[in-house]
Order: structure tokens, then sequence, then C-alpha cells
């Protein structure tokens, strides 16, 4: 390649130059939107968690190198920030998994009135994030929600509950609310990687009387699992940055059981006006998802190349 | 062969339970929005209206003496304005950089559009304290235009993502014939690419919209006041303040959803299909 490049007439080697300036002037807007407000945030972000900042218009605050981070490691609410955030990810990400697997296989057969279904999925999808919370905050509240309502109609309770006055079966039921708004995306990428299955292979199964259990673990969880392994990531991540529905439906309450690790960062950036340790613990947010996401990254390829 | 009636029954079986699933607490709220107080409280539960009570939409849609009323208008015009405004600077930039990713050759062209979908894994939470101190150096806090700005951000790798892919779907063959006869490749791009990838051009406006209507942490943050405040901050709002008038928030909720909702299901074949395409593509 080299060798053709410099043997390359100058008149190619004109118009090549002319393709990168012309590159690069396309590139520009989108290189300023995304580096102005993305990166060079990022680079701020680092910088203000190595010193102690303590207002939002700090004029020479006094640098401190690691010591908000070490703050931040040794104190017990980030670490159990971190493992309800752990939680919320396997649990909503897990739950949504195997719904939306359920859902992709229903849309993925023929029978009368799939349309209503695939066009009634679509709209938990489409609700508001801030929508949802609200929806869901209504449905569980002690007085009036409709939580109440059925479970005591059905004989199922005495008395009216308080749903979201426990802990942790506050942080169960915003997983819940979670995974009914997103679980329909779930179904429709597995519904994608299953419509790509060709139907002879099933037929083959058939012949060679695989029953539906071994049909499924020998060939429709392998031929999925590049599908699967998308989703897993794009949920993951999602799920380690979860903010949105916390902050609408529970504020990390009640007695923080709900507070995730991106509530946590907020919490201390702006409620308690210390931007320092709040810049720590949001780059600790961000190392837990490239950390996680270079992790799946490799077991993708690796399990590409032995599916090669 | 045909399926067997019992694998038939749980196929409807499990299409009535989804189908309900979905439904059953959209309609509830729906239910709560134009159902009396005393309907929505009532024990035992009720489930149907006793009469049909609009006062909370004429309240939040048109009194004008109305504060909730005129909060919730003002986050409905704020967040039209900053939607529209995003999908139209993210897409212009969108399309000129996902032809040079496309078409042109150039040094590190694959690794910098990496790095442009890397930045989607970013936590917002992480460029929010110094995107804070920037805005309110640049006197741009409690602004449409400072929202916009950082929505455009987020929008910009997703425009560029779905473009070049399209763009790349085009034949090269088209565009040549033109250069041959004279054009430049930017008249190529206006007169040959952008009209045969409309659907494409469709599909990021679309996307673009929905994540720019549902941008929540931005705005919570970078806004104060009816100057700016959108929707979503308007709805978290009342959920917060007006917990025990349920109505006025599932009416606002279910306004504030109209947009996404209608676009998602008339547009379903196309979310669908672009939603698959980046699944199979992986």
């Amino acid at each position: 390649m080299a060798g053709s490049i410099a043997a390359a007439p100058p008149r190619k080697r004109k118009r090549r130059n002319g393709e990168r300036r012309l590159a690069f002037w396309l590139l520009l807007p989108a290189i300023l939107a995304v580096f102005g407000i993305i990166l060079y945030p990022l680079y701020r972000t680092v910088l203000i968690s190595l010193f102690e900042v303590k207002s939002a218009v700090a004029v020479d605050p006094p640098f401190i190198g690691l010591g908000n981070f070490q703050e931040a490691l040794s104190s017990p609410g980030l670490w159990s920030a971190t493992g309800r955030t752990l939680y919320f990810t396997l649990v909503s990400t897990g739950i949504e998994l195997v719904l939306g697997f359920l859902v992709a296989w229903l849309l993925n057969k023929k029978f009368r009135g799939r349309w209503i279904v695939q066009a009634l999925i679509i709209l938990p999808w489409a609700l508001p994030t801030i929508v949802n919370a609200a929806m869901w905050k209504g449905i569980y509240n002690a007085q009036y929600g409709a939580l109440n309502g059925l479970l005591s109609q059905l004989g199922l309770i005495d008395q009216y509950q308080v749903w979201l006055a426990d802990p942790f079966l506050s942080l169960n039921l915003v997983i819940i609310a979670d995974a009914w708004k997103t679980t329909p995306l779930v179904a429709i990428f597995l519904l994608a990687g299953l419509t790509a299955i060709p139907s002879e292979i099933y037929e083959a199964a058939r012949v060679d009387r695989a029953g539906p259990i071994r049909s499924f673990f020998s060939m429709t969880l392998p031929l999925l699992a590049p599908s699967i392994a998308l989703v897993l990531v794009l949920r993951t991540v999602e799920a380690i940055k979860v903010f949105d529905i916390i902050y609408a439906m529970t504020r990390g309450g009640p007695a923080n059981g709900t507070q995730t690790i991106s509530y946590y960062a907020y919490v201390t950036a702006f409620s308690e006006q210390n931007y320092g340790l709040g810049s720590a613990i949001a780059l600790i947010v961000l190392l837990i998802v490239l950390v996680l996401s270079t992790v799946y990254l490799r077991l993708m390829r690796r399990s590409e190349m032995s599916m090669l | 062969m045909k399926p067997s009636r019992t694998s038939q029954f749980f196929t409807y079986l499990l299409a009535v339970v989804v189908s309900v699933c979905c439904i059953a607490p959209l309609a509830w709220t729906a239910f709560a929005s134009i159902a009396k107080q005393s309907d929505i409280v009532a024990k035992p539960a009720r489930w149907w209206p006793s009469e049909l009570y609009l006062d909370r939409y004429r309240e939040i849609l048109f009194n004008p003496d109305s504060s909730v009323g005129s909060a919730f208008r003002a986050a409905l015009m704020n967040s039209l304005v900053v939607g529209a405004s995003t999908v139209a600077i993210s897409m212009a930039v969108g399309i000129l950089g996902a032809y040079a990713f496309a078409r042109l050759n150039f040094p590190f062209r694959r690794t910098t559009l990496m790095v442009f979908l890397v930045t989607y894994m970013l936590p917002q939470i992480s460029l929010l304290i110094p995107l804070y101190m920037i805005l309110n150096q640049l006197g741009l806090l409690d602004t449409k235009l400072g929202l916009i700005l950082v929505n455009t951000s987020l929008v910009v790798p997703f425009t560029l993502w779905i473009l070049s892919n399209y763009f790349m779907t085009i034949p090269k063959e088209l565009e040549e014939a033109a250069r041959i006869d004279g054009t430049t490749r930017l008249g190529a791009l206006f007169r040959i690419i952008l009209p045969s990838a409309r659907p494409g051009i469709f599909a990021a406006v679309m996307f673009s919209f929905l994540l720019a209507w549902d941008e929540f942490m931005y705005a919570l943050i970078f806004t104060a006041t009816d100057a700016s405040k959108t929707i979503p901050v308007a709805i978290s709002e009342f959920a917060g303040r007006y917990t025990t008038d349920f109505g006025l928030v599932a009416a606002g909720g279910l306004i504030a959803a109209i947009p996404p909702v209608i676009i998602a299901l008339v547009f379903q074949r196309q979310i669908v299909s672009g939603l698959a395409a980046g699944a199979v593509k992986g």
C-alpha cells in the first residue's frame, strides 16, 4: 500500500489530498459538536475530580490529587450504591432477556392478530421515560394505586400496602417499572435474530426427532447468540447509568434503598455541592461502564471466532 | 406441517397475556386522567369512570389563569422547539459527516467513526458537572439554546451511524455517473445521495426526535424556569408535587406521550426494521 502511494502519479495524489481536505471540512461540525460538548467536558471532569471544588464558580480551588477518589472509595455510601446498581443491572437485564425472548418467540409465529400484539408492544417503548416513572409511581401509590386496588379485589391482600416504604422492595418495584418499558426493545432485537434463522434447520431437527427443549438449547440459543450479546451490552450499559426513572419515582429513597451510583454522584455534586467528589464518583461510573463493555466486546469477538 | 391444537392454544394465550400487560398500566392511567378524584380513590377500586371528567385536560391545555396549565404549555412549547432544533442541527451535521464516512478516503476513518460511537456509552453524569459550569460561564443556563447544544452532542453520534450505514448501501455508480457529467461531490450528495437515502434520513429524523423528546438529565440540571424547562422536567415536577392528584399527572403524562407514541405507531415498520438492521449488523 505504502509503495503504491509513493508511486502514484501527481494527479492522483492531488485528488487524494482533495478528498482528505473535503472529508475534514465535512466532519468538522460533527467533531466540534461531539468533541466540544463531550470530550472536552470529560477532560474537565477529570480535572475537577483532582481538586476540592465546593462551588460551581470556585476560583483557585485547592489541588488534592486523588483525595476525592480516596474519599469516595472509603465511603460506605459508594459501595452500597454500586451494589444496588449491579443488582438493578443484573435483575432488570435478566428479566428483559427472558420476557423479551418470550415475546420475540411469540411474534415469530404466525397467528391471527399478530399485528395487534406487535403494535401494542411498541407502546411501552415509545412512552417517555419520565411518564413511565410517573405512571408506575401512581400504580404503586398507597392510597389510590392500581396495584393495591387490584390485589385487594382479588383477595390477595387484606389492606392497602405502602409499597414504596421498604428499601429493598422499592428497588425491585422500580426494576419492574423499568423492565415494562424496555422489554419491547429487547424483543424487537431478538425477533430480528430469530427471523434470520432459516426454518429448514427446525425441520431437519424434527426429522432427527430432537425435542423442542433440545432444539432450543442446541440450535436456537447458539444461533441467536450474536443478537443476545448485542442486547446484553446495550441493556447493561443503560442499566448501569440508570438515573431518570430513579429520580422521578423515588428520588433514591426510601432510606437510600434505590440510590444507584449515578444518582449518588448527582446528589453529591448538586445537593451537597461537592463538585470534586461528585466528579470522582461520576468517573467511577464511567470506569465501570468501560470495563464491562470491554469485557463484553472481548467475549463477543471470541464467541464469533469460535463460531467461525 | 400444521401446528398442533395445544401449541395454537398457548400461542393465543401468550398473545393475550402480552397484550394485557402492555395495555393495562396505560389504560388505568387513561382512566385516572378522565375520572373524578372520588372515582380514583374509591374503595373498592373502580376501573371505569362514573362520568367523563375532562377538567384536567381543559386546565392544562387551555386555562390561561392556571399556573399548572401555563407551566405545562410552556414546557410543551420548549420541548417542541428544543426537539425540532436538535433534530435539524443533528441532521445537517450528520448528513455531511456521514457522507465523509461512507464515500471519502481519509486516514483513521474507522477509528474516528468508532470514537463517535463510543461516546454513546459515556454516562451523561460524567459530563454533567463541567457542562453546568461551562453553560453557566457562557450565560446559557436556563436557555433553550444551551439545551439544544447539549442535546445535539447526544444525537449526532446516532445520526452519523444511521446515515453512514444507509449511504453505504447506495450504489456508487449512481454518483459516479453524475460526477462524470461534471457534478461536484457536494452536488452529488444533495442531488443523488439525499433523494435515494430518503428512508434512512426519515429513520434518523424519527430517532433523533424521540431521543431529544425523552432527554431528562441535562434538562433537569440546566433549566430552572418556564423559559426552558422541557416536558420531562415538568412531568417529574408534577409527579413530585401533586402526589394526591394523580389524575393531573396522568393527563399531563398522556399528552406528553402523544408525539412519540404517534411516531412509533405510524412508523412502526420503519422503526422495527431500522432497529432490526442494527441488531443483525451488530
